[in-house]
């Protein structure tokens, strides 16, 4: 009895150092390195997808199918979101109650700077996203803040994104634990599969790119937010990078976080790092 | 306000293109609202594209025409410079109307 307990005792306390050798290593490939992922994220969509070019992968589904790209260049000479972007101009220069207006809250009067959101807030210790900025801005000047998911925030980022077009994506990783921390932990929601389907982002946008999901093809991860915000025939209306966040989240049956949740903006700072130089070319329109 | 109409005319010499953007709810009024009452019916009913004082493109719009419609026709004649007017009316008896040169 004693003998025959003894090996497998024996095998266990080998697993143990065998696992206590692994432990290090293991750690030491977790090492969050964003510059070599980055690199990665990009050369794993150019290699997946040889004849397009870098800049081509903003446009989403346009960019993966030829009959899409070709009502998509029709499109574009009457683009859907043009109401949009002539309210979000009136808005975003028009006063607040107590005189100031959203110009005065961003570097350049907010022209030309889509491409810097989100940005880790090293006083905050989070990502501030545009979308929160502009809500912070409007609470500021004691307004009442805007929905993250409605038509107007949408309008809002459509102009500052139209100001910002054909700028490359320029998302800073300051020299901060919790910057690296909130990338690590954006880019864990963006692989972590959820819902009732068990899909995660990466599903769909990296394993699935250009593949139809019924009618609708899917469109890269990379560039994604670069098209933000986008004018969706099928919601007959504009969509914000909250409102794509949440709704992807129940298409998977997922019960979707409020907008503007910490996962959603670590999310949002992972997903624009690693499509750090290509061109912002929103607002989008998409079927 | 600013117009509900976009147009843009474009003459090739024996032809004219004409694309048009307008923004309206277009309401079938089949559609409840988040509380569940009935969104009254709200939608374009004629819409009419004159040039040289006579129609050249009419439609009888209703509630199963798109929000914020987009048409595209081209019409036989149409001179660069020359004016090409458009109007709506709607079930509420709303309008509104532009001018726009064909280029």
């Amino acid at each position: 009895m004693n003998a025959r307990s003894a090996i497998p005792l024996a095998s266990a306390a080998l697993a143990l150092l065998a696992l206590a050798f692994v432990v290090p290593a293991a750690t030491a490939a977790d090492t969050v390195d964003p510059v070599a992922d980055a690199k990665a994220f990009q050369k794993f969509f150019t290699d997946k997808f040889p004849k397009l070019k870098p800049e081509d992968f903003v446009n989403g589904p346009y960019s993966m199918n030829e009959d899409l790209h070709r009502q998509w260049e029709e499109k574009e000479q009457f683009p859907p979101y043009e109401f949009s972007l002539e309210a979000g101009k009136e808005m975003f220069t028009k006063p607040f109650k107590n005189g100031k207006s959203f110009e005065d809250c961003f570097p350049n009067k907010g022209i030309g700077i889509r491409q810097n959101y989100p940005y880790f807030d090293e006083k905050e210790g989070k990502v501030v996203t545009l979308e929160l900025a502009l809500n912070r801005c409007r609470e500021a000047s004691g307004e009442a803040p805007l929905s993250y998911v409605r038509d107007d925030m949408a309008a809002l980022t459509a102009y500052m994104a139209f100001t910002s077009r054909g700028k490359p994506m320029d998302i800073k990783l300051p020299n901060d634990p919790r910057a690296l921390e909130a990338y690590q932990q954006g880019k864990e929601y963006f692989y972590t599969r959820r819902g009732q389907l068990n899909f995660s982002c990466a599903t769909c946008h990296v394993q699935s790119p250009g593949e139809r999901i019924r009618a609708e093809v899917l469109a890269p991860a990379l560039g994604i937010l670069n098209a933000m915000p986008i004018y969706r025939s099928e919601w007959s209306g504009m969509g914000t990078t909250s409102r794509r966040f949440t709704t992807c989240n129940s298409q998977i049956r997922g019960v979707p976080l409020d907008p503007q949740a910490d996962e959603y903006r670590d999310l949002e700072y992972y997903l624009s790092y690693v499509s750090n130089g290509l061109p912002i070319s929103g607002p989008g329109a998409r079927p | 306000m600013a117009s509900t109409i976009r147009v843009r005319a474009t003459s090739n010499g024996d032809t004219t293109e004409v694309q048009a953007l307008i923004q309206h709810p277009m309401d079938s009024g089949f559609v409840k609202d988040a509380k569940g009452d009935i969104i009254p019916a709200h939608f374009i009913q004629e819409l009419t594209f004159e040039y040289d004082g006579k129609a050249v493109f009419v439609a009888d719009w209703g509630g199963g025409v798109s929000k914020d419609p987009y048409v595209k026709f081209a019409f036989k004649g149409g001179k660069k410079g020359d004016d090409l007017k458009v109007s709506w009316v709607d079930n509420k008896g709303a309008t509104d109307t532009t001018t726009a040169k064909i280029q």
